[in-house]
């Protein structure tokens, strides 16, 4: 049992924390153009195959800085050339075309790499085993991946709230024309923000894809529970997006592992449900529902604090 | 005070205005009654049946989008769930030989898209804009995943088949062969037209427009957004369900393809290229999306990038879509002067189709290094022999692109320009009239 827990809870938060390297990009994009960057999951997967291509070629460690730099100066064309002109026509136009893109992106990265999953190993220098906890052996690219997760969590706190390009970023947010006034270049900190936004993605793809699977549906199966964590968190909130990321990963990691079931736990009380319909959901493992956990504290959330965790606003 | 009393109650519409009204609905059914008479092979009756499911969906769809604002990425829920339940109720008519005919069953599928939506809408209707668009992404993935779970309801990966011939029979009709599917989503789709265009003319209809307008006014005249959404969401609930209940009946099966988030993307495409600002928009955009993404596959591999860089060629250029390009005309047209513009469209279409065709050519000879490198590299695409191996292929498409897209960038500056000139002439001369 102790050691379900303690495996669970280091698995969870190591996913908790890729989907908030994630998150992260989203809701700074989000809390400054206003819109949500529906293919943000698949600048996350374009960062995993430029990650595979370039550790190919030069090796992981150059990867690591290159991709996500790639998939970056990728997305800020994208603000510059795509967004800002869609811009005018307001928000439905601007996630539409981010859908659009997604879509292009995912038939893109399957016509070049092909449908079926990459081998993107972690590099030699980590393949090895860190710790071990009862009997299980821990990789050390795990622990690497926690590392960098937690250096680019702090970091990006550092700049937002402690630099001068933090405050400029903070006040374009909230007063676009008064930064605008002072004589900051207010469209390129939008690109730029947008830029870096994409490139977090992006290192979370390079460093997720030895460790997941590195194939081109991998956006098609991240985005939605991106979609999840951000509102669950609050629209805008990047703390509420922290928190959201880690109950999330922590969610379905203990739901992975608990192979319970209504009829397990009142099995004898239970009736007989072997032939209605209903025996699905009287059978069902934990387990089995995993994947749909998510979801479900979406709702959940949506029906008892709307706003998310630690949203502010209702829209 | 004429013109007062006129803004309060329109005048009723001239004899003319009626038969053109009249007329408009009667040629329809007459087209569709008489389409299996010109187009007679068993493909093109799949065809227009195919057509019919997706223009029913489209519509519906563009309730949301279209009339009240809301961008729903999970509308396929209920097209999915109108679709299992009328495998269901076929299975059961047809087990127990009750007396409800095939044509009746859209609407137990309609019902069940009404239910649904009626279930699901009141807490999605809370809001609107991105927190709706992302909850209805939320709420398509729970349903969608909850499919491959309850396998004794949706039948698993392989869904739920039925035999449609089994049911009770009206006018000696068996619903076996494909044409007599054909006039039951002929009927089915002028009986959904008629009826969304009806809602359209409705108070309700006209609140939902107010409420994507201005919800903070609705709000001050007395009605409530959120009723007034979620209303709106109930009825295209309920149009959906029809459609994936004749999608059920067409197929004779249902699976979890139906409630998919491709088969939600489709009719989001279908809706937007069409044009979602006007009520025709939707059909134009069903029509050309079915038969595009039936006729593409033959033409080219990759048919379905073509699709997305399209629809987000319409989103960055053409953001009413092909009705809003095409009504955007209406003006000159009503003044005479369409033929001022066609020189400078004549102009531009020559640099815009060597940009285009130097950009399938240059995703071709990718996709053939990409996808299948061992083959004969002498390829066909668009009907167009080329040889994917051969430098001059690469020359070609290059000079294509880059002076194709200098030009263009020219030539619709100049169209930009000499539209604004026509338009305000058009002006000047209708009011002068």
């Amino acid at each position: 049992m102790l050691e379900l827990i303690v495996t669970s809870t280091l698995n969870g938060v190591l996913f908790g924390m890729l989907l908030f390297l994630m998150a992260s990009g989203l809701t700074v994009i989000f809390s400054m153009l206003g819109v949500l960057n529906f293919a943000h999951a698949s600048f996350y997967m374009l960062g995993a195959f430029f990650g595979f291509q370039i550790s190919r070629w030069f090796g992981f460690w150059p990867a690591l800085i290159f991709a996500p730099l790639l998939a970056g100066a990728i997305g800020a064309a994208v603000e510059r050339f795509g967004l800002r002109r869609v811009h005018r026509n307001g928000h439905v136009a601007e996630l539409l075309f981010t859908f659009g893109l997604a879509f292009a992106i995912e038939e893109i990265v399957s016509i070049i790499w092909g449908k079926v999953p990459v081998d993107f190993r972690p590099p030699e220098l980590l393949d090895f085993p860190a710790f071990t906890i009862f009997s299980t052996n821990y990789p050390a690219y795990k622990m690497f991946m926690l590392a960098v997760s937690i250096v680019i969590f702090v970091g990006l706190l550092l700049v937002l709230k402690r630099t001068r390009i933090g405050l400029i970023v903070q006040a374009a947010l909230t007063h676009p024309h008064m930064v605008g006034h002072l004589g900051h270049n207010v469209e390129r900190i939008f690109m730029l923000v947008f830029g870096v936004g994409t490139a977090l993605a992006a290192v979370a793809g390079v460093i997720a894809g030895p460790s997941l699977v590195t194939q081109s549906n991998m956006a098609a199966m991240l985005g939605p529970i991106l979609f999840v964590v951000v509102v669950v968190g609050g629209l805008g909130s990047l703390p509420g997006a922290f928190i959201a990321s880690l109950l999330i990963g922590l969610v379905q990691t203990f739901a992975v592992s608990v192979n319970g079931s209504l009829a397990s736990v009142f099995g004898p009380l239970g009736p007989d449900l072997a032939q209605s319909w209903l025996s699905d959901i009287w059978n069902v493992t934990i387990a089995q529902i995993a994947p749909i956990m998510p979801y479900l504290l979406l709702v959940l959330i949506l029906i008892f604090r709307p706003m998310g965790l630690l949203g502010t606003r209702e829209t | 005070m004429t013109e007062l009393a006129s803004r309060v109650a329109p005048p009723r519409p001239a004899l003319s205005d009626r038969l053109k009204f009249y007329g408009t609905w009667v040629a329809t059914a007459l087209i569709l009654l008489l389409l299996p008479q010109i187009f007679t092979s068993g493909g093109s009756m799949t065809t227009f049946s195919l057509v019919g499911i997706s223009i029913i969906f489209a519509l519906s769809y563009n309730i949301l989008l279209g009339q009240t604002g809301m961008l729903s990425f999970g509308h396929a829920v209920y097209y999915g769930l109108g679709g299992f339940l009328a495998i269901h109720a076929i299975n059961l008519l047809g087990g127990n030989k009750w007396a409800i005919p095939l044509p009746l069953v859209p609407l137990i599928g309609g019902m069940a898209g009404l239910f649904f939506a009626a279930l699901i809408g009141w807490v999605m209707t809370q809001r609107s804009g991105t927190a709706f668009a992302m909850i209805s992404l939320g709420l398509a993935e729970l349903v969608a995943s909850s499919a491959l779970i309850l396998r004794t309801f949706f039948g698993g990966e392989a869904g739920i088949s039925a035999n449609r011939t089994k049911l009770f029979k009206v006018f000696g009709l068996s619903f076996g062969p494909q044409i007599q599917i054909y006039y039951l989503v002929a009927a089915w789709t002028l009986i959904a037209i008629i009826a969304m265009y009806a809602l359209t003319r409705t108070p309700l209809g006209r609140m939902c427009n107010a409420v994507r307008d201005n919800p903070e006014r609705v709000q001050f005249v007395g009605y409530d957004p959120h009723v007034v959404r979620y209303l709106a969401f109930c009825f295209s609930g309920f149009f959906a369900g029809i459609a994936g209940a004749l999608a059920a009946i067409n197929f004779e099966i249902a699976n979890s393809a139906y409630l998919g988030a491709v088969q939600s993307g489709t009719v989001l495409f279908a809706a937007y290229i069409g044009g979602i600002g006007f009520f025709i928009g939707p059909i134009v955009g069903a029509i050309f999306v079915t038969i595009l993404s039936l006729g593409l596959s033959d033409l080219t591999q990759v048919w379905q990038l073509y699709f997305g860089l399209f629809f987000i060629a319409v989103v960055l250029f053409a953001p009413g879509g092909i009705t809003g390009l095409l009504m955007m005309h209406r003006p000159l047209i009503r003044a005479g002067m369409l033929s001022r513009m066609l020189p400078s469209y004549l102009v531009a279409a020559l640099p815009t189709l060597a940009l285009v065709t130097g950009l399938m050519l240059m995703i071709e000879t990718i996709v053939h290094y990409t996808v299948n490198p061992h083959e004969d590299p002498n390829r066909v695409a668009f009907g167009i022999p080329f040889n994917a191996a051969s430098p001059l292929t690469w020359a070609i498409s290059a000079v294509l692109i880059v002076v194709g897209f200098v030009l263009c960038r020219m030539a619709w500056a100049r169209v930009g320009q000499t539209w604004d000139e026509t338009l305000t002439a058009a002006r000047a001369k209708v009011h002068a009239l």
